[in-house]
C-alpha cells in the first residue's frame, strides 16, 4: 500500500511502480475532476500540482508523488462553498465550452498566477500552451485569466 | 411523401402517485401520460412532455438534446421560458430521457421546412409520416446546428406559450375574468384591476383540465425578455470545479475497466491471440476477442492497457494491407477521370450550356485542389460504460444520439428496446464523432462477456487511428470569364457527396454551371466532422472564387460582393466583415488579409483573417473578424462562442490537419502527430452578430467552412502562393520560394 496524500487527506492506494498518478487519483480515490486526454502529456487535461508545480499526472509515476502535496481540481478552493479566483473568473467570463480540458486548464492558470500574478499576453500564452481545448477557448481562458490577475491585484494592493 | 399538418391532441388524466398531467402534444398523438413515469416526480405537474411544475414554483423544461459546450441546455430552456413568461431564477433543465417519444420530430421535419431534403441516409426510409419515421429510425440527434432552429423554434417556444395560455385560462375560470385582463410574468399570473395573483404551481392544476390551445400565440421578438440575453449557461459552474461528469467519469459499483485494439488495417480482423490470462497479469480479469479487435479487462485502466500493449496479437491481411495515401489520391484521381471520360459522373447542378460558354471566355481559370482526411480528436477520448445483466442492458455514454444507441444496443443482444437503459452524460467534445455507435457497441460485446459493468476506454491512439474521418478529396475547378472579368461559365468536378445536400452549391451569380461529382470506393470510414461537406466545399469555393477575383484583377471582396447583388443578407453580412476588418488599410510586409464567406445550417458567415508568413515560411494567424447573420441569436455570447469554437476547430485542421494512410491503416496517433490549434497559435477573434430577423440559424458549424480560405486567400495576399493542397503545413511558404512562383 502506498499512502498519498490528496488535497490534504490520507488515500491508502495500490500502487504498482509504474502506475501514473492520473489512474490512482481517479480510479481509486474516485476524484474525477483530473482528466484523462492523450497519456503522453501532450494535451494537459491532466494536469495537477505536487507541492504546488503542476505536473502531467498521466505520465508522473503515483509512487513518486508519495510524501509530496497532491491538488486536484476538487482542491483548489479553500472549502467546498467557496470558488478559487480563478474558478469564478472562468464562470465570470463564461469560458467553457464542453469543459473536458478546463480541469487542467484551472490547474495551469492556478501556478501561473501564484508565481507571476500580472502576465503579460506572452506570459499567458507560454505558460497555457501546453492545456489543449479543442473547443478553441483560448481567447477566453485568457479573458479569465486576466480577469482573475486584476481581482488578485485588487484584493492585494502593493 | 404525405404532407404533415401539426396537430395538437387534448387529454388529461391522473397517474399513479397522484401526479397530475395535462397531456398536450406539440406533435401528433397524446404522449404526455407516456413521458410522465420518465421525467417527473410525485407533485410535479407535466403540462406538456417539454415542461414540468413543481410545488415550489420551478418549472422544468425537458431537453431532448446532449450538451457538448454548445450551450443548448440553457438556450432552449430560455426559448421555452420566455414564451411561458416563466421566472428565470426559478428554472430547471434536465435532459430528455433517450426515449421514442423524444425522438427528433423537429429537426427532421426541419430539414423539409427548411426547404431542404432528407439526408441521403434516411430518405429511402422515410414512409410518409414524420413521427413515425423518426421514431422508426430512433432519430435522436444532437447535430446539424439544429437545436435552436428547429427543437427550439417548433418545440419549445410552442410548449412554454402553449403551457402560459392553458395556466391563464385556469386563473381567468377561477376568477371568472376575461382572460385578456389578465397579465403573466416571473411565474406568476395576475389580474390587476382585481390585485389577484397566483403561482404558476398554485394554477397547474387547473390548468390540468383546459383545453390545449393548438395554436398558441407566439411572442414577436419585440416581446422577448429572455431570448436575445446571455443568461448564465446552466452547465459551467460544474465545469470549472471537477464535478461536471462526463462519460469518462461514470463509476458504477463493481465495475472494472478495459481498453481496446482494433484491428489496424480498417476491415481486417483478428488472425490470432491468446486470450488466456496468466498469473503474472496483475489485475487482469478477462481477455476477450471481438473477432475484429482484442480487448482486456483489469481492475484498473492501466492494467488493461500495459496487458493489452504487451499482448501478441496477429491480424489477417486484406486487400488494402499495402494501401498508402498516394495511391488512395490516385485511384481517386483515376475515378475521376473514368467517370468524365466514361460519361459516369453524377450531377449536382446544371445550369445552361458550360462546355460552349467556355469556349466564349477571355480568361480560363483552372485549378485542382486536394484535401485530406481529418479525425476529430474530441478532448475526451472515446468511451462508454456497459452493464449486460438479467436480460437487460445498461449504458453509461456521453452521445449525441442516446436513441440510436439504445437501437444498436438492442440490435447487438437481441433484446427489446425497453431493456435498454441509455444514461447520457455531458460530451466532452461531439464535433459529429459522437453520433455514432461504434465504441457502445464494443463495450457492450466487452460486457456481455462477464457479469459486473465494464467501462471501456479507448487510448488516445485508438481515438485518433479508429476515427469516422472527414473524407479526402480531390476537386477539379474550371472557370470562364469575360472581358470585364466577370464569370460566365463554371464547372466543378468534385468527389464524394454526402451532406447537406447543398453544399457544393455556389452562392455567386454565375450563368452557365455544371457540378458534377465521382463516388469511388475507399475503405476509410466516414463520418459527420463539423459541418460535414460545407468543411470541403466552404473551401474548394472560397478559395476558388479568390483565384477567379485575382484572374479579373478585382478586388476579392467586391467580387463577391458584386456576384452577390441578389442576396441582400450576403450583402450585408460582406459590408459588416469589411467594415470591422478594415479591408483595404495597409498591413506591414509580410502580412495579407483573406475573405471567404458561405451560408451553412441556415447562417451566413463571412470571415477575414489577417496572416504573417515569415522569411522562414512560418504562418501565424494574428486576427480573425467574422460577420454572422444568424437570423436571430437566442444566446448571443453563446453564439459567440460557437463562432470562436468553429474557427479554432477549423484553423487547426487547416493549419496541421492531416490523417494519412500508411499500410492500410492510421499513420498518426496523438497530438505530436495531428496537432491542434494551441494558445499560442490562437488569433484574436471578433465576431459581430447581424440579427436580420430571418429564421434562427445554426451556431456549431457554420463558422468553420470558412476558416480555412480565409487564411489561405490572406496567404496569396502576402506571398503570392495559392494554397490548393491542405494542410497549409505541407506548403513551402519561404520568401525563396515565393521569388519564383
Amino acid at each position: 500500500m502506498t499512502s498519498l496524500t490528496i488535497n490534504g487527506k490520507e488515500y491508502k492506494v495500490d500502487a504498482t511502480a509504474d502506475i501514473p498518478l492520473l489512474w490512482v487519483i481517479r480510479e481509486q480515490c474516485g476524484l474525477t475532476g483530473t482528466k484523462f486526454g492523450c497519456g503522453i502529456a501532450q494535451c494537459g487535461a491532466c494536469t495537477v500540482h505536487l507541492d504546488g508545480q503542476p505536473v502531467r499526472s498521466c505520465v508522473t509515476p503515483a509512487i513518486s508523488a508519495e510524501g509530496k502535496n497532491i491538488t486536484t481540481i476538487e482542491g483548489i478552493a479553500t472549502d467546498k462553498n467557496t470558488l478559487h479566483i480563478v474558478q469564478q473568473a472562468w464562470i465570470e467570463e463564461q469560458t467553457p465550452q464542453c469543459g473536458y480540458c478546463q480541469s487542467g486548464q484551472i490547474m495551469s492558470a492556478v501556478t501561473l498566477l501564484n508565481e507571476n500574478p500580472s502576465p503579460s499576453d506572452e506570459e499567458i500564452d507560454a505558460a497555457m500552451s501546453g492545456n489543449i481545448c479543442r473547443c478553441g477557448m483560448y481567447g477566453r481562458i485568457k479573458s479569465a485569466i486576466k480577469r482573475a490577475s486584476a481581482t488578485l491585484q485588487s484584493s492585494n494592493p502593493l | 411523401m404525405k404532407k404533415w399538418t401539426r396537430r395538437a391532441f387534448i387529454g388529461a388524466g391522473v397517474l399513479a402517485g397522484g401526479t397530475l398531467v395535462i397531456g398536450i402534444a406539440i406533435r401528433p398523438g397524446n404522449r404526455s401520460s407516456k413521458v410522465a413515469g420518465l421525467i417527473a416526480s410525485e407533485g410535479e405537474t407535466v403540462m406538456n412532455i417539454w415542461l414540468k411544475i413543481a410545488p415550489d414554483n420551478t418549472v422544468t423544461a425537458i431537453i431532448p438534446h446532449a450538451e457538448m459546450g454548445q450551450g443548448v441546455h440553457t438556450a432552449l430552456a430560455m426559448m421555452l421560458a420566455d414564451e411561458m413568461d416563466a421566472d428565470w431564477s426559478n428554472m430547471k433543465f434536465q435532459e430528455a430521457p433517450a426515449d421514442k417519444e423524444y425522438a427528433n420530430y423537429t429537426l427532421l421535419k426541419g430539414f423539409i421546412a427548411g426547404n431542404a431534403t432528407f439526408p441521403k441516409f434516411i430518405e429511402e426510409t422515410i414512409d410518409g409520416v414524420f413521427l413515425t419515421a423518426v421514431k422508426s429510425l430512433n432519430f435522436q440527434i444532437t447535430g446539424g446546428s439544429a437545436s435552436v432552429r428547429f427543437t427550439g423554434q417548433q418545440a419549445m417556444r410552442i410548449a412554454g406559450a402553449a403551457a402560459k395560455s392553458m395556466l391563464m385560462q385556469a386563473a381567468a375560470d377561477t376568477w371568472k375574468v376575461p382572460v385578456d385582463e389578465l397579465t403573466a410574468q416571473n411565474s406568476i399570473i395576475s389580474h390587476p384591476s382585481s390585485k389577484r395573483s397566483a403561482t404558476f404551481a398554485e394554477l397547474a392544476p387547473a390548468a390540468a383540465k383546459v383545453n390545449i390551445p393548438t395554436q398558441p400565440k407566439l411572442k414577436s421578438p419585440g416581446e422577448f425578455t429572455l431570448m436575445g440575453t446571455s443568461q448564465p449557461r446552466f452547465d459551467i459552474p460544474a465545469k470549472v470545479t471537477g464535478e461536471a461528469q462526463f462519460g469518462m467519469d461514470v463509476q458504477v459499483p463493481g465495475m472494472k475497466y478495459a481498453t481496446i485494439k482494433a484491428a489496424p488495417v480498417f476491415g481486417s480482423k483478428v488472425k490470432s491471440v491468446d486470450t488466456t490470462v496468466s498469473s503474472s497479469q496483475q489485475g487482469v480479469k478477462k481477455i476477450v476477442n471481438l473477432g475484429d479487435a482484442v480487448a482486456v479487462i483489469a481492475d484498473g485502466y492501466w492494467q488493461a492497457k500495459t496487458t493489452l500493449d504487451a499482448l501478441p496479437i496477429e491480424f489477417e491481411a486484406t486487400e488494402n494491407s499495402g494501401l498508402n495515401q498516394e495511391e488512395i489520391m490516385d485511384r481517386y484521381r483515376k475515378a475521376m477521370d473514368t467517370d468524365l471520360a466514361d460519361g459516369n459522373l453524377d450531377t449536382h447542378f446544371k445550369d445552361g450550356d458550360a462546355a460552349k460558354a467556355f469556349e466564349k471566355s477571355t480568361i480560363l481559370v483552372e485549378a485542382e485542389y486536394q484535401l485530406p482526411f481529418l479525425a476529430h480528436a474530441t478532448m475526451e477520448p472515446m468511451n462508454c460504460t456497459a452493464w449486460v445483466h438479467d436480460g437487460k442492458c445498461e449504458l453509461w455514454c456521453g452521445s449525441q444520439n442516446p436513441l440510436g444507441v439504445r437501437a444498436a444496443a438492442a440490435e447487438l443482444l437481441e433484446i427489446d428496446i425497453d431493456q435498454v437503459t441509455v444514461h447520457n452524460q455531458l460530451l466532452g467534445g461531439g464535433f459529429g464523432r459522437r453520433s455514432e455507435t461504434d465504441v457502445m457497441k464494443q463495450a457492450i460485446l466487452i460486457a456481455k462477456e462477464v457479469e459486473y459493468p465494464v467501462k471501456l476506454i479507448w487510448s488516445r491512439e485508438e481515438d485518433t487511428q479508429h476515427d469516422v474521418y472527414r473524407e479526402a478529396t480531390i476537386s477539379r475547378m474550371k472557370a470562364g470569364l469575360d472581358e470585364s472579368g466577370l464569370p460566365i461559365a463554371y464547372a466543378h468536378q468534385f468527389i464524394f457527396k454526402h451532406h447537406p445536400p447543398e453544399a457544393a452549391d455556389i452562392p455567386y451569380t454565375i450563368p452557365n454551371q455544371l457540378i458534377q461529382y465521382s463516388s469511388p470506393a475507399s475503405h476509410v470510414p466516414w463520418g459527420n466532422w463539423r459541418s460535414v461537406d460545407h468543411s470541403t466545399h466552404g473551401f474548394l469555393t472560397e478559395s476558388f472564387i479568390d483565384e477567379m477575383a485575382h484572374a479579373a484583377k478585382q478586388d476579392p471582396f467586391g467580387y463577391r460582393k458584386s456576384l452577390t447583388k441578389d442576396n441582400s443578407r450576403f450583402q450585408r453580412v460582406l459590408d459588416m466583415v469589411y467594415e470591422k476588418s478594415n479591408w483595404g488599410n495597409p498591413l506591414p510586409a509580410n502580412w495579407g488579409r483573406g475573405i471567404a464567406i458561405a451560408q451553412s445550417f441556415g447562417s451566413i458567415v463571412a470571415e477575414v483573417a489577417e496572416v504573417e508568413v515569415s522569411i522562414d515560411g512560418k504562418v501565424k494567424v494574428h486576427r480573425v473578424v467574422c460577420a454572422v447573420d444568424p437570423g436571430f441569436a437566442i444566446h448571443p455570447n453563446g453564439f459567440i462562442a460557437q463562432m470562436e469554437s468553429g474557427i479554432i476547430y477549423g484553423l487547426a485542421a487547416a493549419m496541421t490537419g492531416e490523417i494519412t494512410i500508411e499500410n492500410g491503416a492510421v499513420a498518426q496517433s496523438n497530438f505530436h502527430n495531428y496537432p491542434v490549434t494551441r494558445m499560442n497559435e490562437a488569433p484574436k477573434i471578433e465576431t459581430h452578430i447581424i440579427n436580420s430577423g430571418n429564421p434562427p440559424g445554426g451556431g456549431g458549424e457554420p463558422s468553420t467552412p470558412v476558416i480555412a480560405p480565409a487564411v489561405t486567400n490572406a496567404i496569396f495576399d502576402a506571398t503570392g502562393i495559392r494554397i490548393r493542397q491542405l494542410p497549409i503545413s505541407k506548403n513551402d511558404l519561404r520568401a525563396s520560394i515565393r521569388q519564383t512562383t
